[in-house]
C-alpha cells in the first residue's frame, strides 16, 4: 500500500496533473487580452511588372510597412509570425492570397517598427489577370504560444491598384 | 492433513483470481488510452490528432520534439496556417506554413504553396517531382495547438528502441505486481 512504486506513482501523477492545469490556465489566460494592433501599408514604387515566358503575369514592389503590434504580447506569447499578403479575386480564382513578405517578432520591443523593403516572395499570378488589377493587401499575423491556443489574426487594407500596363 | 489441503487449494483460487483482475486491468488500461486516441479522432476530424515535430524547418517557433494539436474541418485552407502534409512517395508528414492560396471559382478547389519559417525557400524541392501546388488531399489538418518538449518521449523512444522494452517491461511488471 505505501510502497516506493506507488508513492512515486502518486508523486508523478500529481506533478503531471498539476503541470497540465498550468498550461491550460496560461493558455486561457490570453483570452483576458483584447489587442489594438494598428499597421499602414504604402506601395512606394512598382519596380518592374511583367508577363512570363509561360504566360504568368510577375510584379514586382516596393512596400513601406508600419506597425504596432505590441499590444498582442502576453506573457504566454513566444513570437509573433507576421506576413503581408495581396488579396485578389480574378476570373479563375475565387480567391488568390499571395505572401509577398513575412517577419518573426521574437519579443514585444520590437513589435512597433516601420520596414522598407520589396517583395520577399515572387508576386506571380496563376494566369495573366494581375493588369489594372484592384487587391487588397493584408497584414496576417500569427500570435505563437509559449504552450497552448494559437490565434491569428489580420488588418485588411484595401484600394490598391496595379498599373495598367507592363513596365 | 485435511486443513493443509484446503489451504493450498484457497492460494491456489486466489491466484487465479489475482491473476485474472490484473489482466483485466491491464486490459483497461491499454483500451481506455486507445479509447482516447479514437475519439481525439472524431473530434479533430484528423486521422492523426497529435503530431511530434521532428525537425527544425518551423524554429524558433516550433522546436524538435514539441508536439501540436491537429484540427481537420471543413474550413477553407488560407495562407498563414500552419498545416501538416503528406507528399506521394514520403513517408513522413511535414509541418510547414501555407504561403500562397488560389482557390478556383467553379469547383472550389484550393492550390497552396507551403513554406518552413526557417528555411530559405518554399517546398516545392520537397514536393514530389514536377509538383507546382498542395490540393486539400494532401493535407492532414492544420496546428491549432501547441505544447513544447513532450514529443521527446516518442523521439526518444523510436531513436532507441531498447529503451522502450524496458519501460514497457518495467510498467507491466508493475502492473502485474502491485497489490492495491
Amino acid at each position: 500500500m505505501h510502497s516506493f512504486g506507488y508513492r512515486a506513482n502518486a508523486l508523478l501523477t500529481f506533478a503531471v496533473t498539476i503541470l497540465a492545469l498550468m498550461c491550460a490556465i496560461a493558455s486561457l489566460s490570453d483570452n483576458l487580452n483584447t489587442p489594438s494592433p494598428s499597421a499602414q501599408i504604402e506601395i512606394l514604387n512598382i519596380n518592374w511588372f511583367q508577363k512570363q515566358p509561360h504566360g504568368n503575369d510577375e510584379v514586382s514592389l516596393t512596400l513601406n510597412i508600419t506597425a504596432d503590434l505590441q499590444s498582442l504580447f502576453t506573457w504566454n506569447t513566444k513570437q509573433l509570425f507576421i506576413f503581408v499578403a495581396a488579396e485578389y479575386e480574378t476570373p479563375k480564382n475565387a480567391l488568390n492570397q499571395v505572401s509577398l513578405w513575412d517577419a518573426i517578432i521574437p519579443a514585444k520591443e520590437f513589435a512597433k517598427f516601420s520596414i522598407h523593403t520589396s517583395n520577399k516572395y515572387r508576386f506571380i499570378d496563376q494566369g495573366h489577370n494581375l493588369r489594372s488589377k484592384e487587391f487588397n493587401l493584408t497584414l496576417h499575423w500569427h500570435v505563437m504560444p509559449k504552450t497552448g491556443k494559437m490565434f491569428a489574426n489580420k488588418i485588411v487594407m484595401s484600394g490598391y491598384r496595379l498599373p495598367e500596363d507592363y513596365r | 492433513m485435511g486443513w493443509i489441503g484446503e489451504s493450498i487449494e484457497s492460494i491456489k483460487s486466489l491466484q487465479i483470481r489475482q491473476v485474472l483482475t490484473q489482466g483485466v486491468s491491464l486490459g483497461m488500461i491499454v483500451t481506455s488510452a486507445l479509447i482516447i486516441w479514437k475519439a481525439l479522432m472524431c473530434i479533430t476530424g484528423s486521422e492523426s490528432p497529435v503530431v511530434v515535430v521532428l525537425s527544425g524547418s518551423m524554429e524558433p517557433g516550433f522546436k524538435r520534439g514539441d508536439i501540436l494539436f491537429l484540427h481537420m474541418s471543413k474550413d477553407p485552407i488560407r495562407a498563414g496556417e500552419i498545416v501538416v502534409f503528406n507528399v506521394d512517395g514520403r513517408e513522413i508528414p511535414i509541418v510547414h506554413r501555407v504561403i500562397k492560396v488560389h482557390e478556383r471559382q467553379d469547383t472550389g478547389e484550393v492550390e497552396v504553396l507551403t513554406k518552413g519559417d526557417n528555411n530559405y525557400g518554399d517546398d516545392r524541392l520537397l514536393y514530389a517531382q514536377g509538383q507546382l501546388w498542395l490540393k486539400r488531399q494532401h493535407i492532414m489538418g492544420r496546428a491549432v495547438g501547441f505544447l513544447p518538449y513532450v514529443g521527446w518521449v516518442t523521439i526518444i523512444m523510436t531513436e532507441k528502441p531498447i529503451i522502450k522494452y524496458i519501460l514497457i517491461g518495467a510498467l507491466g511488471l508493475l502492473v502485474i505486481t502491485s497489490k492495491d
